[in-house]
C-alpha cells in the first residue's frame, strides 16, 4: 500500500484555452466550475460552446458543490511518463450536478478506492507557465 | 438499392516482417515494403493502381509515378478500407491500394507509446494512456456485472497462444500462455496486467482493392466485403471514457456498447447476423475488450460476455475463434494505426485458407474490427467469399 498524493514532478500541465480559461480559473480561485444550459438546465463538462444535452449555445459558468461518488477508477502501476510516481489512481467522478469529471484520487492509501465512495474536490498548486491549479480529490469521512 | 460493395474485391494483402525493432527501416521504407508486396500478392504492377489511401501510399504514388490518381487521407484502419472500396464503388478509382507502415519512432522505452498519450488538457496531467482509459471501461463493466480477471486472462491466453503458433508473430514462440500465466503477469492499470495489454512493435502492411469485373487477373481468390461501418463518439483519449457516455439521437447506444450500430448495419446489409461468422478478427488492444465487443455486437447478451468467452467458443476449434494470428498482444501492434488494418489482412487470408497457423476449415464469413470503448470508437467489417 502506498499514500496518495498529488504528482509534483514535471507531468504535462494543461494549456488552458479561450473555452475553458474559466473552469481553470476556478480552480485557481478554489472553486470546481462547469457549464450549464440556460435553455435546459444540462451540466456539461468538459468545457464546451453546446449544450451536451440540446446544443443550444447559451451556457453559463457555475460553482459545483465539489462533491461526487467514484463512478469508475484504475490503479497504474507503468507510468505514462517517468515524471509520475506510481502507483497512482486516476478515476471518473460523478459529481453531484450530473456531470462527469476525470482525475486522480489522492490522501488515502491507493487499494483505498472503490466505486460509489464519496469524494470532495481538493486543489493542488502545480504550477507551470499558466499557474496550473489542479483539482484532485479526496474520500470524504 | 443493390449491394454498396457488390462491385469490389480485396485482391491483395501484405504484412511485412513485424518485429520489435526492424533494424534499417523507417516508416516511409517499411510502408512502401507493404505497398509492393501487397500489389505483387495481387499479381499487379503498380502501374494497375490508381487510387491510394493515406498519406505514406501517397508517398508511393510520387515514387512510382503512377500519378494523376485518387487519393484520400484517411488514415485508420476499417474507414480507409470502406473509403477505399467507396471509391471504386462510386468510379472514382479502378484498383486502390491501401498502405502504412511505422518503424523508428519508439525506441526509448522510458514513457508509453506517443501514439497512447495525446495531448489533451483534461486528461494528460493525471497520467492518463490507453491501458488506463480502457481499464476505467473495463472497471465499470466489472462493476456493474460482476466479470472477472480471470475471464479477460482466459482471452489473453487464447489470442497469445494463436500467436505462440504463428511463425509471422513477433511473439513467436513465447507461449504457450495459461490464464493464470496472464493474472501473475506485472499490473500495468488494474485490471489490466501486462500480459492484457496489446505490445509494442513495427512493421508495415498494405491492401490492394480492385472491381469485382477485373478480378479475373488477379492472383488469388478475390474476398469481398458484405457489409462496415463505422461508430465514433468524438476525439480518443481527449475526454473521461464514460461507459454510460450517451448520444441524443441514439440515447439507447451508449459508448460501452460503441459497436453495435455498425455491426447492426453492417449485419443488415450483408444479410448476416453473429452466428454465421466463422472468424473473429476482432481488434485485441486489450484483453476486456473481446468481451465487451461480443456483447456490443449481439453475440451475447449485455453483461454476459465475460461467461460467453469461458464457454469454450472462442479457441481454435471453437465456433467463433477470435484473433487467429495473435494480434495486438502477440503478432505485432506497429504504431499507430498499421495494427488497425491487420484485423482485416487476416480476415482475408483465413477466407483464402492461406494461413501458416490457425487456419479455420472452410470458413465463409470473418468479422473484422478495430478500436475499442476506450478510444470511443469501434469500426467493423465484414468479409466473404462470395460475391454480395
Amino acid at each position: 500500500m502506498s499514500l496518495l498524493i498529488p504528482q509534483s514532478g514535471d507531468i504535462p500541465l494543461p494549456v488552458p484555452g479561450p473555452i475553458s480559461e474559466p473552469y481553470w480559473q476556478g480552480c485557481r480561485e478554489g472553486v470546481l466550475r462547469f457549464q450549464r444550459c440556460l435553455d435546459c438546465g444540462a451540466p456539461t463538462h468538459t468545457p464546451a460552446l453546446l449544450c451536451a444535452a440540446c446544443a443550444s449555445r447559451s451556457l453559463e459558468w457555475v460553482d459545483s458543490s465539489g462533491r461526487g461518488e467514484i463512478y469508475s477508477w484504475t490503479r497504474v502501476w507503468r507510468p505514462v511518463t517517468p515524471a509520475f510516481v506510481t502507483p497512482y489512481v486516476p478515476i471518473i467522478v460523478t459529481m453531484e450536478e450530473g456531470w462527469n469529471v476525470l482525475s486522480n484520487l489522492v490522501g488515502c492509501e491507493d487499494d483505498a478506492v472503490a466505486i460509489g465512495k464519496a469524494v470532495e474536490v481538493v486543489f493542488h498548486n502545480s504550477g507551470g507557465a499558466d499557474d496550473i491549479v489542479l483539482p484532485y480529490f479526496q474520500l470524504v469521512g | 438499392m443493390g449491394h454498396p460493395f457488390r462491385d469490389v474485391a480485396i485482391v491483395g494483402v501484405y504484412n511485412t516482417k513485424q518485429a520489435r525493432v526492424l533494424e534499417g527501416h523507417d516508416t516511409q521504407s517499411i510502408a512502401l515494403e507493404a505497398a509492393l508486396g501487397a500489389i505483387a500478392d495481387a499479381g499487379l504492377e503498380p502501374r494497375d493502381i490508381d487510387g491510394v489511401v493515406g498519406g505514406i501510399a501517397s508517398n508511393f504514388l510520387y515514387q512510382s509515378r503512377i500519378g494523376p490518381a485518387w487519393r484520400s487521407m484517411s488514415p485508420l484502419g476499417i474507414p480507409a478500407v470502406i473509403e477505399g472500396a467507396m471509391a471504386i464503388a462510386c468510379g472514382l478509382a479502378n484498383t486502390v491500394l491501401i498502405a502504412t507502415g511505422e518503424a523508428g519512432s519508439y525506441r526509448q522505452h522510458a514513457s508509453t507509446a506517443p501514439w497512447t498519450r495525446p495531448t489533451n488538457e483534461f486528461v494528460a496531467a493525471y497520467g492518463m494512456f490507453t491501458a488506463a482509459e480502457f481499464a476505467l471501461m473495463a472497471r465499470r463493466h466489472m462493476h456493474m456485472y460482476g466479470t472477472t480477471p480471470e475471464s479477460m486472462a482466459h482471452v489473453a491466453a487464447t489470442i497469445r497462444n494463436n500467436g505462440h503458433i504463428n511463425p509471422e508473430a513477433v511473439y513467436f514462440g513465447r507461449g504457450p500462455f495459461t490464464a493464470a500465466d496472464v493474472l501473475e503477469s506485472r499490473m500495468v492499470a488494474d485490471p489490466f496486467h501486462l500480459l492484457d495489454c496489446a505490445m509494442t512493435s513495427e512493421g508495415g502492411t498494405a491492401l490492394v482493392l480492385t472491381r469485382a469485373d477485373r478480378t479475373d487477373d488477379t492472383a488469388k481468390a478475390p474476398v469481398y466485403l458484405l457489409g462496415g461501418g463505422t461508430d465514433h463518439y468524438g476525439p480518443s483519449y481527449q475526454h473521461p471514457p464514460v461507459w454510460d457516455l450517451g448520444g441524443v439521437r441514439r440515447p439507447d447506444l451508449i459508448a460501452g456498447h460503441v459497436g453495435r450500430r455498425a455491426a447492426e448495419e453492417a449485419f443488415a446489409v450483408a444479410g448476416l447476423g453473429p452466428s454465421d461468422v466463422d472468424i473473429c478478427e476482432f481488434y485485441d488492444p486489450f484483453s476486456f475488450e473481446l468481451i465487451r465487443q461480443f456483447e456490443a455486437f449481439g453475440f451475447c447478451a449485455e453483461g454476459e460476455g465475460g461467461d460467453y468467452v469461458m464457454s469454450g467458443v472462442i479457441e481454435p476449434g471453437g465456433r467463433h475463434p477470435i484473433t487467429t494470428d495473435g494480434g495486438t498482444m502477440s503478432f505485432s501492434h506497429g504504431g499507430a494505426s498499421v495494427q488497425l488494418f491487420q484485423r482485416v489482412v487476416r480476415g482475408v487470408q483465413q477466407l483464402r485458407g492461406e494461413c501458416l497457423s490457425s487456419q479455420v476449415p472452410d470458413a465463409e464469413v470473418a468479422m473484422c474490427t478495430g478500436g475499442g470503448a476506450g478510444a470511443l470508437f469501434t469500426d467493423v467489417l465484414l468479409l466473404g467469399k462470395d460475391r454480395p
